[in-house]
């Protein structure tokens, strides 16, 4: 059904199949055994699909699922890291709207097809973004009283 | 006749606002390419915390209702359906644009929309008080298996593998497992120290359909949608009336199959309006029209979308099984309000649940109205750049997730579930199931260890579980829902699928 290289299905049906098998491990070794009996049951059918999963992967018989293409995953990669960053550091230690006015205009800068010479193109980026990070304040620190954490700025 | 009592509620100035503030947010949110009804509705509930119960729920509703018809202005416009649920309508629609005939595409989508949604709504007011006082004859072992059946069934109809399918059923059952247990109060599977207090659903739901989008959307690079948007001319409404309302066929047979299809969980707008299309154009006396600019289509389509939003709240409101993703979501948000859906709820809440279902079919009236005076701003809406649209779904995703518990912890959760769920999309597994399975394993597993009680002290376990004529029904739909999905699949799927939709949405895009 798909011309997609087995290997990227391989990885992918294999990882899961070690996570089933993991928690289907924890959950017949770990005490109390009344605590783990609905979990019992469900890893142990989590691992048998996981398992038929890696297995059809293995035989190259996976018939659903695109995969990712090469420009797909050049694309996403610069990104990717953005958010990864904003979320797993940035957020906290910079404060939330700091982290989010910078991540918000990298964001836009970097998938904006408008060309980067041009002056305009900046001045719209950071309008868009301030614009936006006026309703986000508004929105959460004004309307709903959401504290979040601010370390730098607001 | 208790929704004719609750009425007036819908009316007060404070709900009333939500509801008209639900509706044009939806139809605008709805012509964003890129932002699904599901999604929509996941990025709301974190502000519907300040708010009451039946005014949340309000807000909910109407957004839900309105992206799915507002996902037709950019399917017409743009060529690019807003939600999936707005395949069917680009066939038809955007020719009919080219045509010069936009602005006449748009009425008649509306207005079908309309007419399938009432009619939708309509249903969910008769059938849910019914449903729901059979279902208060429920014990644990029928609650324990409607769980399993709320999450096969999903995991085998929603998917387009069945072994993929419940696989991610099982992995949504096991991460609601997480934290600690209730009865022994033992640590299970914490992992770290974000997991302690378990999977919070809210930011899990906002995680699993909102990061998949943004990855979608960063994927396409610094490419131009290339999309242009068609200007609409003007068209006198009293003529589109009449002509949805001459074509009565395509309407009815539109709001017939996205009602059918909207009771069956786990069977998404898409396919209802794909399948009201082929059998609109199976019984059309102009059927060598289709495809080149025919309203049939347009109203086939477009009443089969919104006809499905109604009856597919019926299994949620009633057995607490959301019959789809959008109601899984509507689910957390109830469940954020402390309100547990299910027999009781019409008992316990009727002015939450009545004043809810009153405003959906209000909203349906609304939604119409104004979907044919903003759809040319709604239309503009639809040209946002996905670079925009990424970064403000992404920061959206964080703020939400941070609000529900003011939790660092969640935010790391909804983005490590998000970016997961993502991978998994790409390798054939779907959200749906797995949402399914992180709402409904604390069900399932608190019916399971109350039933294992129950039946240790009478019968035993075998019997308790496996006989009595509501067991055996249950069990035979999750039998039945699993065999015929495989056989369909040994056939290879000789029908329509959600794999044929995405293909389609993926080619439209």
């Amino acid at each position: 059904m798909t011309d997609l290289p087995r290997t990227q299905h391989i990885i992918a049906s294999g990882l899961i199949a070690a996570v089933g098998v993991t928690v289907a491990y924890i959950s017949f070794t770990q005490e109390p055994a009344q605590a783990y009996l609905f979990p019992r049951m469900i890893s142990s059918v989590f691992a048998v699909l996981a398992i038929w999963t890696f297995g059809k992967a293995l035989l190259g018989r996976t018939k659903v699922g695109n995969g990712l293409s090469a420009e797909a995953m050049k694309n996403m990669l610069p990104g990717l890291i953005v958010m990864l960053v904003y979320v797993f550091w940035a957020a906290k230690a910079l404060g939330f709207y700091t982290a989010t006015t910078i991540a918000v205009f990298i964001v836009i800068s970097l998938y904006d097809p408008a060309p980067h010479g041009a002056a305009k193109t900046w001045i719209k980026r950071i309008a868009i973004t301030a614009g936006f990070m006026a309703v986000m304040y508004g929105l959460f620190a004004l309307l709903l009283n959401v504290f979040t954490p601010r370390e730098v700025f607001f | 006749m208790d929704f004719i009592f609750y009425m007036g509620d819908v009316f007060t100035p404070v709900n009333f606002a939500l509801l008209l503030l639900g509706t044009v947010g939806g139809l605008i949110l709805g012509a964003t390419p890129g932002l699904s009804p599901t999604m929509a509705v996941a990025l709301l509930i974190p502000f519907t915390f300040q708010l009451e119960p039946q005014q949340g729920l309000i807000l909910l509703g109407a957004a839900y209702t309105s992206t799915v018809a507002g996902g037709a202005v950019s399917a017409i416009l743009l060529k690019i359906p807003g939600a999936p649920a707005n395949i069917a309508t680009t066939l038809d629609g955007h020719t009919m644009a080219l045509n010069g005939q936009g602005a006449k595409a748009l009425q008649v989508s509306f207005l079908a929309s309309a007419v399938g949604g009432i009619f939708g709504v309509l249903l969910l007011i008769f059938l849910t008080p019914v449903l729901a006082q059979w279902a208060l004859a429920f014990g644990p072992s029928h609650l324990f298996w409607l769980a399993i059946l709320g999450v096969t069934v999903i995991g085998t109809l929603d998917s387009s593998s069945v072994v993929k399918g419940l696989l991610s059923g099982c992995i949504g059952l096991w991460l609601a497992t997480i934290g600690f247990d209730d009865i022994m109060g033992a640590q299970r599977f914490i992992f770290h120290s974000s997991l302690s207090g378990g999977i919070n659903v809210i930011p899990a739901l906002i995680g699993l359909f909102a990061i998949p989008q943004v990855i979608t959307m960063l994927t396409k690079g610094r490419k131009d949608s290339g999309a242009e948007v068609i200007t609409v001319q003007r068209h006198p409404i009293g003529a589109a009336f009449r002509e949805v309302f001459s074509r009565l066929r395509a309407l009815s047979i539109g709001t017939a199959v996205g009602s059918i299809i909207g009771l069956i969980p786990g069977v998404g707008g898409q396919i209802a309006g794909l399948v009201a299309y082929d059998q609109s154009k199976k019984f059309s006396s102009e059927s060598e029209k289709f495809g080149k600019g025919h309203p049939e289509g347009v109203i086939a389509a477009e009443s089969a979308n919104n006809a499905m939003v109604g009856p597919s709240l019926v299994p949620l409101l009633t057995l607490s099984i959301p019959g789809s993703p959008t109601a899984a979501v509507l689910l957390g948000g109830l469940l954020i309000h402390g309100i547990f859906p299910g027999p009781d709820l019409f008992m316990n809440y009727p002015a939450v649940a009545w004043t809810f279902i009153d405003s959906m079919l209000i909203g349906q009236i609304l939604m119409c109205i104004f979907g044919l005076f903003i759809a040319g701003l709604a239309a503009k809406v639809a040209r946002v750049p996905h670079a925009v649209m990424a970064a403000i779904v992404l920061a959206l995703a964080v703020f939400g997730s941070y609000s529900v518990q003011n939790s660092m912890g969640d935010v790391y959760v909804m983005a490590t579930l998000g970016l997961a769920m993502y991978f998994l999309e790409r390798f054939g597994f779907s959200a749906a199931p797995l949402v399914l399975g992180l709402i409904l394993g604390p069900i399932a597993e608190a019916n399971f260890i109350q039933g294992s009680m129950i039946a240790n002290a009478t019968v035993g376990l075998g019997p308790y579980f496996f006989t009595g004529a509501l067991n055996w029904l249950l069990i035979a739909i999750v039998v039945v829902s699993i065999g015929y999905s495989v056989w369909m699949e040994l056939r290879q799927r000789r029908y329509t699928t959600k794999d044929d939709a995405v293909a389609k949405e993926e080619s439209l895009t």
